[in-house]
């Protein structure tokens, strides 16, 4: 390259000067960009940091609320009915899991699962759920399941092993129908319970105790904020709300009555409810039973299908949702109607030869024979229970106005619900003139009364209303709402708004009958079981039964109930009929007779004669309450009889 | 020419001790961040520290050559770089669907492209120095073509982010030589008029999603616009003091991806704040001004141009960075130089301002 040619063109001051102010010119640009980079960075940082902050808390604080614990359940004794235990749960979060079918397939190696339990989890896969909620597989794993799912952990993503907290009834079955029972929350439960209270809640009161109490067992929630990855997992917890647990609650339950009671009735279908006086329920026995435990995890379906559709109806709480014509019990209260109103009196006598007929229709009782022999003879009132004649309270019934006897009945609560705290109770039928006019589009004939009078026609009461009717007359007149509940916890919430007062109504009267009706009514109830050796149509109809050697002394009264019409004037052989078209056996009774403690009402479906079935039910149930209490106070028992006499 | 300051130069180092106090205050950070991006991980943290202490000892064997060695070697240079980018076409490693990577026999693995991003503007400078400045339009186009050729290739691999800082190189040295402004509306009016073919016909998909998604991140929050959504949050959420080291949700937990490499500068906005990101920029822009300041001071035009070439290299890896991970530029792998991690880029960053040190003239 010629020299001049390169001094020439080249200048090397000029080229450093012009280079120099490139450079200052370049990092003056650079300065600028530099500028856009800090000005975005303070836009960010600075104008925008609300909702990126916001944004990354919604990244990496998951807010997962805390289930509290349920209340617990006692009996009167506090003997715990329900409580909580924890069991191991195996669970998926399905949004977790990479391939489900590999996953459970590789489950399925270590756990023993059922094809049921495959079923019923892959239904709850398509149903509503919560965003990453863990749907159960299966509930309760053993020790070495568990292990085998931990050590394998790693291959199994979205796979958790879940303690939870269960609900457990240690009396299984017995307790069923009685407290009732929780079941999963399910999606239908979802849409219509309040959303954030049960946010973690996995169990709901669905039946008896369980579901009426819900609101105070159920307590209020907790949360935690926990910190999350990017994959969902826990990395630490950042802060937590304790839970505050449900109230306990004390039911007036005897769990030693309600074992005995279940005992009496044994293998028979039907309902015993034991009431204190003050309406407290003792002991509620429906048979057959369930086993409540099984709702709680999940049971089978087939098996939920059998307990479903069973002719058996092993679901159905017979004490206060069976509807049964009460027989013979009713007329305890036709009595009362009728003193109160003045159609009969104590003295009244009246020849009854088991027939008796209305408007051209002949009514024929058990007692009668061809030729008319059969009936009770000259009977009185007092007779006329004791040895239940139909006749009699025929007569009665056919002197009482329309709907007279009805509206009478109403004040023992038949016909309406009364009971406290059932979530399930019915309040069965007590039917009336316009009841007949709605629903049959016939008024009411005084034939209807007739057949009332006896128990029968369109009557309909469950074994609680007995056992309420039977606590009444124990009362002398004192009308007592049953409860289940004898106490819970108040919470603070509670205490707070002031929602924690006594729900507790006034007891009221049952008006109409003098004092000396109510003495001389049970007179007549004691003959019934204490009636004894006085020859032919001379016993109380329960005496050969239970009355001959009974420590106290007991007023009852018995009922049979048809099921069937029986045409008329027709006898049939009831080994003949279809068990289930058999007549039900009633008793009910209080004892001890002057001052009682217990008032029981006995159901035994399809059993037959009240007084020889469910009568020895009953002496068995008050046998087993009265019994140690009078072994431990005779002398106190005696004394305050002593005071009310004196008073 | 013989160098008046020899004796001087082999009695002590030849560096410019405030550039170096920058490179140093800079790593230091680096690693104090990368040490929390990488929770704490010592095996993550040795390695970088490896690699820089090897790049800053390469750098100060660097800094000694003189610059008329690389002048001289540079056309083979540039040949052998460019060369080895072809190949890695052919042969080369994949990873994260690119081919980048050149697995030698014998060699370390490393990527051809990094020594391309040496290689241009040290080239482009080689073409320049004897030439008249300003560069008239031949030479703009020569140099334009030394440059667009291997990214041309390496926007092929693909990796749009390295395509794009060669060009930095080749258009820096431009810049520096005195192109005139006329001919830089030129170049503006071509680009925009590429822009419609470049979208049509170059970029692939993946790439438009990148575009689209910087307009509009919340078009697709789980896929495309992600690692923007979850950077500006990292970064927003920091504000002026940030979460603390190992402090940040974003970056500890996962949400932040890349958050070792490129992404490394949310984490520094995440945890250290507004004040950790001032603090970042404030040593780029020192370490930039005195990059340029050397530049100026050179001996010869090879030198300027290399030094300062090679300057704005490294600012145009710390722009397209940060805008990117700020969401002013759409995502292009460009990671944030002496900060995130990772070997090959940390080396010939060090190694460039080893050629820059080289041309510094002390006591002028």
């Amino acid at each position: 390259m010629p020299a001049a040619h390169e001094v020439r063109m080249k200048d090397a001051d000029a080229e450093r000067t012009a280079f120099a102010t490139r450079s200052l010119v370049t990092f003056l640009a650079i300065v600028v960009l530099f500028g856009i980079l800090m000005a975005r960075m303070i836009w960010l940082m600075a104008y925008q940091r609300g909702e990126h902050l916001a944004h990354s808390n919604e990244n990496s604080v998951q807010l997962a609320p805390l289930a509290p614990a349920r209340g617990l359940v006692f009996d009167r004794h506090g003997e715990t009915l329900a409580h909580n235990h924890p069991i191991f749960s195996l669970a998926l979060v399905p949004e977790h899991v990479a391939d489900m079918d590999a996953t459970l397939a590789e489950l399925d190696q270590l756990v023993l699962i059922t094809e049921t339990q495959l079923e019923s989890f892959r239904n709850r896969l398509r149903k509503r759920r919560r965003p990453l909620e863990e749907i159960p597989l299966k509930f309760n794993i053993t020790e070495s399941e568990r292990a085998a799912v931990e050590v394998n952990r790693h291959r199994l993503g979205g796979v958790r092993v879940l303690p939870e907290i269960v609900r457990h009834y240690p009396y299984g079955e017995l307790m069923a129908h009685a407290v009732g029972s929780v079941r999963r929350v399910n999606e239908e439960d979802l849409k219509r319970l309040d959303p954030t209270r049960y946010r973690a809640t996995r169990f709901l009161g669905k039946r008896g105790v369980e579901a009426f109490y819900e609101d105070a067992l159920h307590g209020e929630p907790g949360f935690h904020a926990m910190e999350v990855d990017v994959l969902g997992r826990v990395r630490k917890e950042l802060s937590r709300v304790a839970p505050t647990p449900g109230g306990n609650i004390t039911l007036h339950l005897d769990a030693r009555l309600q074992i005995a009671a279940s005992a009496a009735l044994g293998q028979r279908r039907g309902a015993v409810v034991a009431l204190a006086p003050d309406g407290g329920v003792l002991a509620m026995v429906s048979h057959p039973g369930y086993e409540p435990n099984l709702f709680v995890t999940g049971m089978d379906p087939a098996d939920y299908q059998e307990l479903v559709s069973s002719r058996d109806t092993p679901l159905l709480n017979r004490a206060s949702q069976g509807r049964y014509a009460p027989g013979s019990t009713f007329k305890l209260v036709v009595a009362l109607a009728a003193l109160a109103m003045g159609f009969t009196d104590w003295e009244r006598i009246i020849e009854d030869r088991g027939e008796f007929r209305i408007g051209g229709r002949v009514r024929r009782d058990w007692s009668w024979q061809p030729g008319n022999a059969g009936g009770q003879g000259l009977v009185d009132l007092r007779r006329a229970i004791y040895r239940s004649s139909n006749v009699y309270f025929y007569d009665l019934g056919a002197k009482m106005p329309t709907d007279a006897l009805p509206s009478f009945a109403a004040q023992f609560g038949f016909g309406e619900v009364t009971a406290l705290d059932f979530a399930d109770a019915v309040p069965g039928l007590l039917p009336n003139n316009a009841w007949k006019m709605g629903h049959k589009g016939e008024r009411w004939y005084p034939g209807d009364t007739v057949n009332m009078a006896i128990g029968q026609g369109d009557l309909e009461v469950t074994p609680l209303q007995l056992a309420t009717m039977a606590a009444t007359i124990a009362n002398r007149g004192e009308f007592v709402a049953p409860r289940m509940l004898k106490s819970r916890d108040v919470s603070e919430v509670e205490l707070k708004n002031g929602t924690a007062a006594a729900e507790r109504p006034t007891p009221r009267r049952v008006e109409g009958p003098t004092a000396e009706d109510w003495e001389r009514l049970i007179d007549a109830m004691e003959d019934v079981v204490h009636r004894g050796n006085q020859g032919y149509r001379q016993n109380g109809t329960a005496w050969a039964h239970i009355g001959r050697d009974i420590a106290y002394r007991m007023a009852g009264k018995s009922g049979t109930a048809q099921v069937v019409e029986i045409p008329e004037g027709e006898e049939y052989d009831e080994e003949e009929l279809d068990e289930y078209h058999r007549k039900h056996a009633w008793f009910i009774a209080f004892a001890p007779a002057d001052a009682p403690q217990i008032a029981v009402a006995v159901l035994v479906e399809n059993g037959g004669g009240g007084s020889s079935v469910a009568g020895p039910v009953a002496r068995e149930v008050i046998d087993a309450y009265l019994l140690p209490r009078l072994a431990e106070r005779p002398l106190a028992a005696k004394s305050k009889r002593a005071d009310s006499a004196g008073a | 020419m013989p160098r008046s300051g020899g004796s001087e130069r082999t009695s002590s180092l030849h560096v410019d001790p405030w550039l170096l106090l920058a490179l140093a205050a800079l790593v230091g950070f680096g690693l104090l961040v990368l040490n929390s991006a990488a929770r704490n991980d010592p095996a993550v943290l040795g390695a970088q520290a490896l690699r820089l202490v090897i790049g800053f000892v390469v750098m100060l064997v660097v800094a000694q050559l003189s610059p008329r060695l690389f002048r001289r070697w540079m056309p083979a240079l540039y040949l052998v770089a460019v060369g080895l980018l072809a190949v890695v076409m052919l042969v080369g490693a994949t990873a994260k669907g690119s081919q980048r990577w050149l697995d030698l026999p014998g060699l370390p693995r490393f990527q051809p492209s990094e020594l391309v991003k040496l290689a241009v503007p040290l080239a482009a400078a080689w073409y320049l120095h004897d030439r008249p400045l300003p560069p008239n339009l031949r030479d703009v186009a020569v140099v334009l073509l030394m440059a667009g050729v291997p990214a041309g290739l390496i926007a092929m691999q693909p990796d749009l982010g390295t395509a794009l800082l060669v060009c930095a190189g080749g258009f820096g040295v431009l810049l520096l030589a005195g192109l005139r402004w006329r001919h830089l509306a030129y170049a503006g009016g071509a680009g925009l008029a590429a822009a419609p073919l470049l979208w049509f016909f170059v970029m692939r998909d993946y790439q438009k999603q990148r575009v689209l998604t910087l307009f509009d991140p919340g078009r697709d929050p789980q896929g495309a616009g992600w690692n923007i959504l979850q950077s500006k949050t990292a970064i927003g959420s920091g504000g002026f003091r940030g979460k603390g080291l190992f402090e940040g949700t974003q970056s500890q937990l996962g949400f932040l991806p890349e958050s070792r490499t490129d992404f490394i500068i949310a984490v520094i906005g995440e945890e250290l704040g507004l004040i950790g990101v001032t603090v970042a920029m404030a040593l780029y822009v020192v370490v930039i001004a005195r990059g340029l300041y050397i530049a100026t001071q050179a001996r010869d035009t090879f030198a300027r141009l290399a030094a300062g070439g090679l300057t704005l290299v490294f600012f145009a890896y710390v722009f397209v960075n940060i805008a990117m991970v700020s969401g002013l530029l759409p995502v292009v792998g460009v990671p944030l130089p002496l900060v995130s991690y990772g070997g090959t880029a940390a080396v010939t960053v060090l190694v460039s301002f080893g050629i820059v040190l080289s041309a510094y003239e002390r006591g002028r």
